[in-house]
């Protein structure tokens, strides 16, 4: 019989996959994959700038100056002067915390709403089931904005209602994606063995399976984000989002669209402030996905 | 096929039945008494009373409910308070200009993204899959209105090509009209065609690796005709369905869109309605985006039976 050549850094590979944590693998998959780890990096610039906006801002994003109306850029301002001569990159610094505070708490809402509604519809089944599946149908059936733009009407216009909207209209993609991943991790051995052994249903719910549904809701809860703050700029552009004189940047660029023979800054920057984060969570949510799909290891 | 048509039928009597509920309940969220908010500034006690007995307000909320429904079945949407035409009409006059938009938005979709989705999967791993893949990225992740304010600023301030705004029927002057909407139709394609790239390069990988492909390479076909006559027929199938799917969601973009360009379409008609409080308004666009948007599903769903020999028995 032939020697079969040992390769030693292999073994020792393997071995370390074999302890390595699924959350450590989804890690060290991600960190190899460079348009997430660019994401990542952008993201908490972002974050950065919206935390410490007070303190990087070299003026006040409100302050009005009429002899600085629509100035181009310069050294004085960097980015230039909007239409009553607010400084733009002020704006554009205290206007990301609207943005990430929406696609933050606009998800969070859909999450705390959806992933519970997802759970009993999905491991309940029955009339609870057929009623919220049917309930998730009808509000899937309206386009995202549409039900955004009408719930935020009625509401009335604040960030605060844009958010709520948002969250809202979010809600049915998690709940029709938690009831998914239940109904197919609730017939897996390990969650027969956790009822076996007389776990009550909620236990079972709640420290078997949601666990083990976290990964897609990861990724889901990643790209709602960045949904999230475009539908945030999209209200807030219409004028049913932030109000002025708070800075966002989707009112910013209402307000840019009337200058943009004169002024065309007013509208360059807040736009590619909005772009680059939206494609920074795209970037992210696209390198999770790689990376806790169990068909890449 | 008929059995499934009548299935999918019934299958969409509760979703129609909640999206009733869900729209004639937006009306229960405005803060305060609903037939105030309705009279606007005209305070006049009778006029606030002739509104709450021509809305029904003073009856119980589903008795309220039912007359709304039976109204909506008779075609029936309520009354502008600001045009003081019937909801219905102003949506009739309005919905073939966005269905224009939509329509070239859809061609320009399909075109570029579909296009790029093939060259991506026979390219994979060169320059052109890689371009292909940043052309997605940046259709998913640019908000399509401050592509329109960008265009608007290239081709219009600077360039002088098109229009920045305004909309001509293409009954009155075809050239016009395609003129006035080429640059809104790009701009609510853009995303769309980013999404079908993805799902056509997806497809057509698939079935580049499937058996059939290696067996039609085998026999000796040229590579052009394994590609087109073999690969993309079957890798467009799921596309096409998604496409049909999609055209929905064109709705709501544009919305966006011709707030920007002052197209008199559907979306500008229920943004005016919002910021005049005409609530009748906001609630017949709303309906018929997603009955629209239902129909469009059951297409999606039928053209994917139709077209997929294996589900049609």
């Amino acid at each position: 019989m032939a020697d079969v050549p040992y390769d030693n850094a292999l073994i020792a590979k393997r071995a370390d996959e074999t302890v390595e944590s699924p959350a450590r693998r989804a890690l060290r998959r991600l960190w190899r994959r460079k348009g997430a780890v660019v994401g990542l990096v952008v993201v908490a610039l972002f974050v950065a700038i919206a935390i410490f906006a007070p303190l990087i801002s070299p003026y006040d994003p409100a302050a009005q100056s009429w002899t600085a109306v629509r100035k181009a850029p310069s050294w004085a301002h960097w980015l230039g002067t909007d239409d009553v001569g607010r400084d733009v990159l002020a704006r554009v610094i205290f206007g990301a915390r609207a943005s990430l505070l929406a696609g933050v708490i606009s998800v969070s809402i859909a999450l705390a709403v959806g992933v519970p509604l997802g759970l009993i519809s999905g491991y309940l089944g029955g009339w609870i089931d057929a009623l919220l599946s049917r309930i998730t149908d009808a509000m899937l059936a309206i386009p995202f904005l549409i039900l955004a733009i009408a719930l935020a009407a009625f509401l009335g216009p604040s960030l605060g209602n844009a958010m709520i909207a948002i969250g809202v209209t979010t809600t049915p993609i998690f709940v029709r994606l938690t009831r998914g991943q239940v109904m197919a991790v609730k017939v897996e051995d390990y969650i027969e063995a956790a009822r076996a052994i007389g776990n009550p249903r909620w236990r079972i719910a709640l420290f078997h399976i949601l666990p083990n549904i976290m990964p897609a809701l990861l990724v889901q809860a990643t790209l709602s984000i960045a949904a999230a703050i475009i539908a945030e700029a999209a209200l807030s552009f219409l004028g049913l989002g932030q109000q002025p004189p708070a800075p966002s940047w989707g009112s910013m660029l209402n307000s840019a669209q009337r200058f943009l023979t004169q002024a065309p800054w007013m509208a360059i920057w807040p736009g590619l402030a909005i772009f680059l984060t939206v494609l920074s969570f795209n970037l992210v949510g696209d390198g999770l996905r790689d990376a806790l799909d169990p068909k890449e290891r | 096929m008929l059995t499934f048509l009548a299935k999918r039928l019934l299958q969409l009597i509760p979703t129609v039945f909640f999206v009733s509920v869900l729209i004639f309940s937006l009306q229960q969220l405005l803060p305060g008494d609903p037939a105030l908010i309705m009279a606007g500034e005209d305070r006049d006690p009778e006029v606030i009373e002739q509104i709450r007995k021509q809305y029904r307000l003073d009856q119980p909320i589903p008795v309220q409910y039912a007359y709304w429904m039976k109204g909506v079945l008779t075609g029936d949407l309520g009354e502008s308070m600001r045009f003081k035409q019937p909801v219905l009409d102003l949506v009739l006059q309005k919905f073939p200009v966005t269905m224009q938009l939509a329509v070239m938005a859809f061609i320009i979709a399909i075109s570029i993204g579909i296009t790029a989705g093939i060259v991506s999967a026979v390219l994979k791993d060169t320059v052109w899959d890689y371009a292909a893949n940043v052309f997605a990225l940046w259709g998913l992740s640019t908000p399509n209105f401050w592509l329109g304010i960008m265009l608007i600023f290239l081709f219009s301030v600077q360039l002088g090509w098109l229009p920045p705004s305004g909309y001509v029927p293409l009954t009155e002057d075809w050239k016009q009209s395609l003129l006035t909407t080429i640059m809104p139709a790009f701009v609510l394609g853009n995303a769309l065609a980013a999404v079908l790239m993805r799902h056509t390069r997806s497809a057509m990988l698939q079935a580049l690796n499937s058996d059939y492909v290696r067996t039609a390479r085998a026999k000796g076909l040229l590579e052009r005709s394994v590609i087109l006559k073999h690969a993309m027929r079957n890798a467009l199938i799921p596309v096409i369905t998604i496409g049909a799917l999609d055209l929905g969601t064109l709705l709501s973009g544009a919305v966006l869109t011709e707030q920007i360009f002052t197209i008199p379409g559907f979306g500008k008609l229920i943004i005016d309605a919002v910021f005049n409080r005409d609530y009748a308004v906001v609630q017949g666009v709303v309906l018929i985006t997603a009955t629209t948007y239902i129909m469009l599903n059951l297409l999606a769903d039928v053209l994917y039976v139709l077209v997929n020999p294996r589900l049609r028995a």
